[in-house]
């Protein structure tokens, strides 16, 4: 009973926070809503026992993409006016995704129906020793291994693209060399002198 | 009179004992974080061969003991100011949002052998989770007082805080792997068996990642650079007075108990006592597991913390990013790497007979 008034909530908050994320003016606020979003997606994943999914969910998304999101989108000097103005215009772009999204989550529960999918049952609670991360890593390092692999490696072309779409070599940049700079010793810098004392006049 | 107390205490259900649990936790670490910057001061004062502060005494006594209370009454009455322009719901939440993860991951951390608010068996990526969102209060505060300080002061810390959490998510699988667990507890009770058994000894290098990333967490001196004063004044909290400035203050020494706690938990054994096990002192009271060994560690790591702040001058910006990605990352790899070497031929921690 708990958990189903827990679910209601935070469903509900979270398609509130969804609202407010594509209908908030400043692209800031749109970004906290998404940081919302993520938080009561993680809630909800925890009402289902998967613990280790909703805290990476936060730490990953919440500590640090949305850092990096929120760090672009306040470096931004964005015309307020002109951002209002594309919204109604792409409106329909929007109804033709959120349609087709809808339309496979519908497919989906539709066709795995009473047989696969149990839409009407929360999973049944684990005992307290059930150590979710210790389950998920035994698929994940066995037998999910090779498509584990694969998905690093793409995030790993993805990085590397990114760095060199981006990289940009211009001239005549003063750097500082942190190899000189670390090997330099007093001598190279200081030279003691000797002066010889001026008589008064 | 115990003896009623107790029993009253053991029939209340085990929500309300949690509470008045958090309810003690949370004032004791308040209490702790006022005393903390009486002891800043003073240890920072003794290094330069000054005396500290030693006016305000609490009844004549005890000179300089009253000093946090007064900062504290100080800041208490001072007015708010609200910059014009500024985004003002966001410039009161910020100082919150810097406030909540630092008080809320004292609920996994185990602080004695019976007492830990929850055993959660993902405490570690809980922990890692919580120290993540720290920044949002930074960044938040920064972007909500509308000025240039204040804003170059939140981007600092920004990118400061996604480069040593990684080293400092490394770091942490190395303790991971020593001890196979994800409990606190647990990581707390694999290390039993003395202070050479502990973790620092087989994660040396971990060990010193782990703390320079914290130290840079909570941006203390040396990586102050989100409030370097030379540079942009006093960073992302420039424009905030009283009580929304003592929250970051607050906020900040909290985090620098937590992490020092941290680094006792994953490295030094948590609970343990340093002589556990040994023929003689090991039988004795300070052989067992006791709060009083973690309170030890935990005020040990934080004078370690003043002890950087006297000692060094701030970073340049640069050369925290290089000291980040190209130094801590790379030693936290290569020690991973060790570390599955000597798995696999059980040495140190992986002789234990839970890993045979």
């Amino acid at each position: 009973m708990l958990v189903q008034i827990l679910f209601y909530i935070f469903g509900t908050l979270l398609v509130a926070c969804a609202l407010g994320l594509i209908t908030a003016r400043n692209p800031v606020y749109s970004a906290l809503f998404l940081v919302l979003c993520f938080f009561n997606s993680a809630v909800i994943w925890l009402l289902t026992g998967a613990e280790f999914l909703a805290i990476v969910l936060v730490l990953v998304y919440v500590g640090a993409v949305m850092v990096l999101f929120l760090f672009v989108v306040m470096m931004l000097d964005i015309n307020l006016a002109e951002l209002r103005r594309g919204f109604t215009r792409f409106a329909w772009l929007g109804w033709i995704t959120a349609l087709a999204v809808i339309a496979e989550i519908v497919g989906v529960v539709w066709s795995r129906g009473p047989t696969g999918l149990d839409v009407t049952r929360a999973p049944v609670p684990e005992p307290a020793s059930y150590s979710n991360t210790a389950a998920l890593g035994q698929v994940i390092y066995t037998r999910y291994a090779y498509p584990f692999e694969l998905a690093a490696v793409l995030l790993l072309v993805a990085i590397v693209a990114a760095i060199a779409l981006t990289m940009r070599h211009r001239q005549g940049l003063k750097v500082q060399d942190v190899s000189r700079q670390v090997s330099v010793r007093a001598a190279d810098r200081v030279r003691i002198v000797k002066v010889q004392a001026e008589k008064r006049t | 009179m115990p003896q009623t107390l107790a029993t009253a205490w053991a029939s209340l259900p085990g929500t309300a004992r949690t509470t008045v649990w958090i309810v003690i936790i949370t004032v004791v670490l308040i209490l702790c974080v006022a005393l903390l910057t009486l002891w800043e001061r003073k240890v920072i004062g003794w290094m330069q061969l000054r005396r500290g502060p030693n006016r305000v005494r609490i009844f004549g006594l005890f000179p300089g003991l009253g000093q946090p209370f007064a900062d504290v009454f100080k800041l208490l009455t001072k007015e708010v100011v609200i910059p014009t322009n500024a985004n003002k719901l966001l410039f009161w939440v910020a100082p919150m949002i810097a406030l909540i993860p630092a008080f809320a991951a004292w609920a996994v951390i185990p602080l004695s052998p019976d007492l830990v608010l929850s055993q959660a068996n993902a405490g570690l990526l809980y922990l890692l989770a919580l120290t993540s969102m720290g920044v949002y209060g930074v960044i938040l505060a920064g972007w909500a007082a509308n000025s240039k300080y204040a804003f170059l002061g939140a981007l600092r810390s920004a990118a400061q805080m996604v480069a040593y959490e990684i080293a400092m998510g490394f770091a942490l699988v190395g303790v991971l792997m020593a001890s196979g667990s994800m409990n606190l507890g647990t990581i707390v009770r694999t290390q039993e068996g003395g202070f050479l058994s502990w973790n620092w000894f087989w994660l040396f290098p971990l060990l010193i990642v782990y703390f320079i990333s914290g130290v840079a967490e909570t941006n203390r001196a040396p990586f102050d650079v989100a409030e370097g004063e030379s540079e942009i004044v006093a960073g992302f909290h420039v424009e905030y007075s009283g009580i929304a400035f003592a929250l970051f203050f607050l906020a900040e020494y909290a985090n620098m108990i937590l992490i020092s706690a941290l680094t006792a938990v994953f490295f030094f054994g948590g609970w343990l006592s340093p002589w556990q096990g040994w023929p003689g002192i090991g039988a004795t009271l300070l052989g067992a597991p006791s709060f009083f060994w973690l309170a030890l560690k935990i005020f040990a790591f934080l004078f370690v913390f003043l002890w950087l702040r006297a000692t060094f001058p701030r970073y340049r910006y640069d050369q925290i990013m290089r000291l980040g990605w190209k130094a801590l990352i790379p030693v936290t790899l290569v020690w991973i790497g060790v570390e599955m070497v000597l798995e696999h031929y059980h040495i140190g921690p992986w002789a234990r007979p839970w890993f045979q």
